[in-house]
């Protein structure tokens, strides 16, 4: 009896080691764009290395921003990995929301992800999202315009060429806009273009003791630069064009320039969907001459919100969509091109990459964007194209409609700055600072 | 000569009845035109009308992507599902406030509908945090009983209106021949009332259907219907017009078409007691 019972346990404890890890099932919280659509149906390697299932919440941008943000606070468990930015990262990060990605394997390879990324995801030196796409923002531009315009495009402008080129293309009569910038009120949307490209003109949000400083006369020449701008050479009703807008214009042949994120290049460069995929050319987004260009850094990221069941699981798919493998198993698939860009330093040192016309320039545009310190004077905050504050969404968008109005002719440029630096002080003063 | 000039005036109110009705189905048609394209057609400028390649292929794609019929059987569970339960609580509550009013019944109908005049986004948190308690976070069973609750003022005030219309002495006759409140409910009001609670059941199931703030906040992957299928085809980076133009398309069609089927019986509902 007593070897009958021995022999049982031991049996048990054999089978306890050889079962396999529990097959979980993981909630994945995620935004509507190529790579990560792209990354769905590619799920099943992943379910065939590891045995765990992925079940998907694909939602809009602000919409899943909501979401993630409810969820994580009222800690309602969801999802056990979210898609979320590299403005949310820093502060829910901060306060402890997420599960610090600090114990990964060393075949991961944390110092291949690009270093601008990795700072932006990181709180103290700690990652708390690893990077799935980066991207920055870069000039789109019609090579047979300039041509046509006697100009030359140098990899890396001023405004003033930009805006000299601008009105040279510009032909109203066939409905050809020399430049076509985002004008649609939000903190994502004018605001971050705005944000980088005051960086430029050494504009910043806040001096070093949180003051607000859009009366300042680095804010006004921002503005104004801006309006006269898109006035002269813009489209018309440019205050309500956002990103989707303004590729639209562009793949329809009716802007010279575009300046907006990096990931655009691959869509106006596709022939399927763009009538002038082989006239675009890439340059870096303007300076004035200060050391600072107008170019922004974003990247959406995975983290794993802290309080979930299955923070093992969560670890491994983060590991194998983040890592280089994935990014090989994209490239076989579905050629190189299709890659999820703006993530990892060894991506950009493969030579097959280095055939995609857009690749360096995305590199050298994620390079020379700094979120620690992304304007010319100092400032508190971390973010080039927003302040990583949680108050910030909600000051920028009102801003954002302050400066839409001025584009549209509603109010002048004194007027929005001085309604922007009240509204901002107010609101900056009851969150305490 | 006074039925030429009576022609010409049907035949006028009938233009104007058809421009009005294709002007309010133009967002429509479009969409379901718009499915049919490529992405380059979809932004084509001039917008292309009828004559373009015709094609299948964002409907394949979404298939292929999204498992369409969870999304449909969630959304069929839900509408169905807060309607009948909400029909099932409002129609004695209407038939006490129809027939034997108290002094508070208008009180109560207005401090009902005052319900709907708090934004929802108002109470989205508490529910939020109710329903981490409760377990029924992105279950079928949760948003079932949020949206009945939500329609339920709806329905209470159009069932009241029509029972309001049925003779109070027909229901005395019943009752005078023995018969119990149940039955006086079940078999003389209720087939008394079928055209005033088949248009309350219509309407409910479309705004049910068509629910799309609590649905998308409430849900995650198991119990989110069709208005979180349409919203994981909204990009802000990038052109899928047609894409979601064929998700939007999928996810109307059923209501459209028992809403194509049911409208005799909606209007007759609607307009119920409305001429003496």
């Amino acid at each position: 009896m007593a070897f009958h019972t021995r022999a049982l346990l031991g049996a048990c404890a054999v089978a306890a080691l050889c079962a396999p890890a529990t097959a979980e099932t993981l909630t994945i919280a995620t935004v509507n764009n190529g790579d990560m659509i792209r990354m769905q149906g590619l799920t099943q390697d992943f379910t065939d290395k590891t045995g765990h299932t992925v079940e998907w919440v694909t939602l809009e941008e602000n919409v899943l921003r909501q979401r993630v943000t409810q969820d994580i606070a009222a800690k309602g468990g969801q999802f056990d990995i979210m898609t979320i930015g590299m403005y949310e990262t820093p502060i829910w990060g901060k306060q402890d929301w997420l599960v610090a990605l600090d114990d990964l394997p060393d075949s991961y390879d944390t110092d291949d992800i690009l270093p601008a990324m990795r700072g932006g995801l990181s709180v103290d030196g700690t990652l708390y999202a690893a990077p799935f796409y980066g991207e920055s923002s870069m000039i789109m531009y019609r090579t047979d315009l300039m041509e046509k315009a006697g100009l030359e495009m140098p990899d890396a402008p001023t405004w003033e060429f930009v805006a000299d080129a601008a009105r040279k293309m510009t032909d109203k009569d066939n409905e050809i806009y020399g430049i076509c910038l985002r004008g649609k009120a939000g903190w994502g949307e004018n605001m971050a273009f705005l944000t980088a490209t005051g960086n430029s003109f050494g504009a910043r949000w806040f001096d070093e003791d949180w003051k607000p400083q859009f009366d300042t006369p680095q804010w006004k020449e921002t503005l104004s630069f801006y309006i006269d701008l898109l006035n002269e050479a813009g489209p018309p009703g440019a205050s309500t064009n956002g990103f989707n807008e303004n590729l639209s214009l562009f793949q329809q042949g009716k802007c010279g320039m575009w300046i907006d994120a990096t990931v655009a290049a691959s869509f106006v460069t596709n022939p399927d969907d763009s009538t002038v995929a082989d006239k675009v050319g890439f340059a870096l987004a303007p300076d004035t001459g200060l050391g600072k260009r107008g170019n922004w850094l974003w990247a959406w990221a995975l983290a794993i919100p802290a309080g979930t069941q299955k923070e093992a699981a969560a670890k491994q798919f983060i590991e194998w969509a983040t890592s280089k493998e994935y990014l090989d198993l994209v490239a076989s698939r579905e050629g190189w091109a299709n890659v999820p860009p703006g993530t990892r330093t060894s991506l950009y040192e493969n030579p097959e990459y280095a055939k995609i016309p857009f690749a360096k320039m995305t590199l050298d545009s994620i390079n020379s964007a700094d979120p620690t310190n992304p304007t010319v004077d100092p400032v508190p905050y971390i973010g080039v194209q927003f302040v990583a504050i949680p108050e910030f969404a909600g000051i920028a968008t009102q801003v954002g409609q302050e400066f839409s109005a001025a584009l549209a002719g509603q109010q002048t440029v004194d007027e929005a700055l001085a309604k922007a630096q009240t509204l901002t002080a107010e609101e900056m003063e009851a969150a305490g600072y | 000569m006074a039925r030429a000039v009576t022609n010409r005036r049907k035949a006028l109110n009938t233009l104007i009845a058809w421009s009005i009705g294709l002007l309010i189905f133009f967002p429509i048609l479009w969409t379901i035109l718009t499915s049919f394209k490529t992405e380059a057609q979809a932004i084509n400028d001039p917008p292309l009308f009828l004559f373009f390649d015709w094609t299948l292929e964002n409907y394949a794609v979404v298939q292929e992507r999204s498992d369409y019929m969870r999304f449909l059987w969630n959304s069929v569970i839900i509408a169905g599902g807060s309607t009948v339960m909400g029909i099932i609580i409002a129609v004695p509550a209407a038939w006490s406030m129809a027939f034997v009013p108290s002094k508070r019944t208008k009180d109560i109908l207005l401090w009902m509908l005052s319900t709907k005049m708090l934004p929802a986004v108002g109470v989205l948190y508490p529910i939020y945090l109710l329903f981490i308690e409760l377990g029924l976070l992105d279950t079928r069973v949760g948003l079932t009983i949020v949206l009945m609750l939500i329609n339920l003022p709806i329905i209470v005030w159009m069932l009241y209106t029509y029972f309001k219309e049925i003779p109070g002495e027909i229901l005395e006759a019943a009752r005078m021949d023995g018969a119990a409140l149940k039955e006086e409910i079940l078999y003389i009001l209720t087939p008394m009332a079928v055209p005033g609670i088949a248009s309350t059941l219509l309407l409910n199931i479309i705004l049910a259907w068509n629910e799309a703030f609590w649905t998308l906040n409430l849900t995650a992957a198991k119990a989110a219907p069709l208005t979180a299928f349409i919203a994981s085809y909204s990009s802000p980076e990038g052109l899928f017009y047609a894409k979601l133009s064929a998700a939007s398309t999928m996810a109307i069609a059923p209501i459209l078409i028992l809403g194509w089927f049911s409208q005799k019986q909606l209007v007759r509902g609607l307009t119920f007691g409305a001429v003496k």
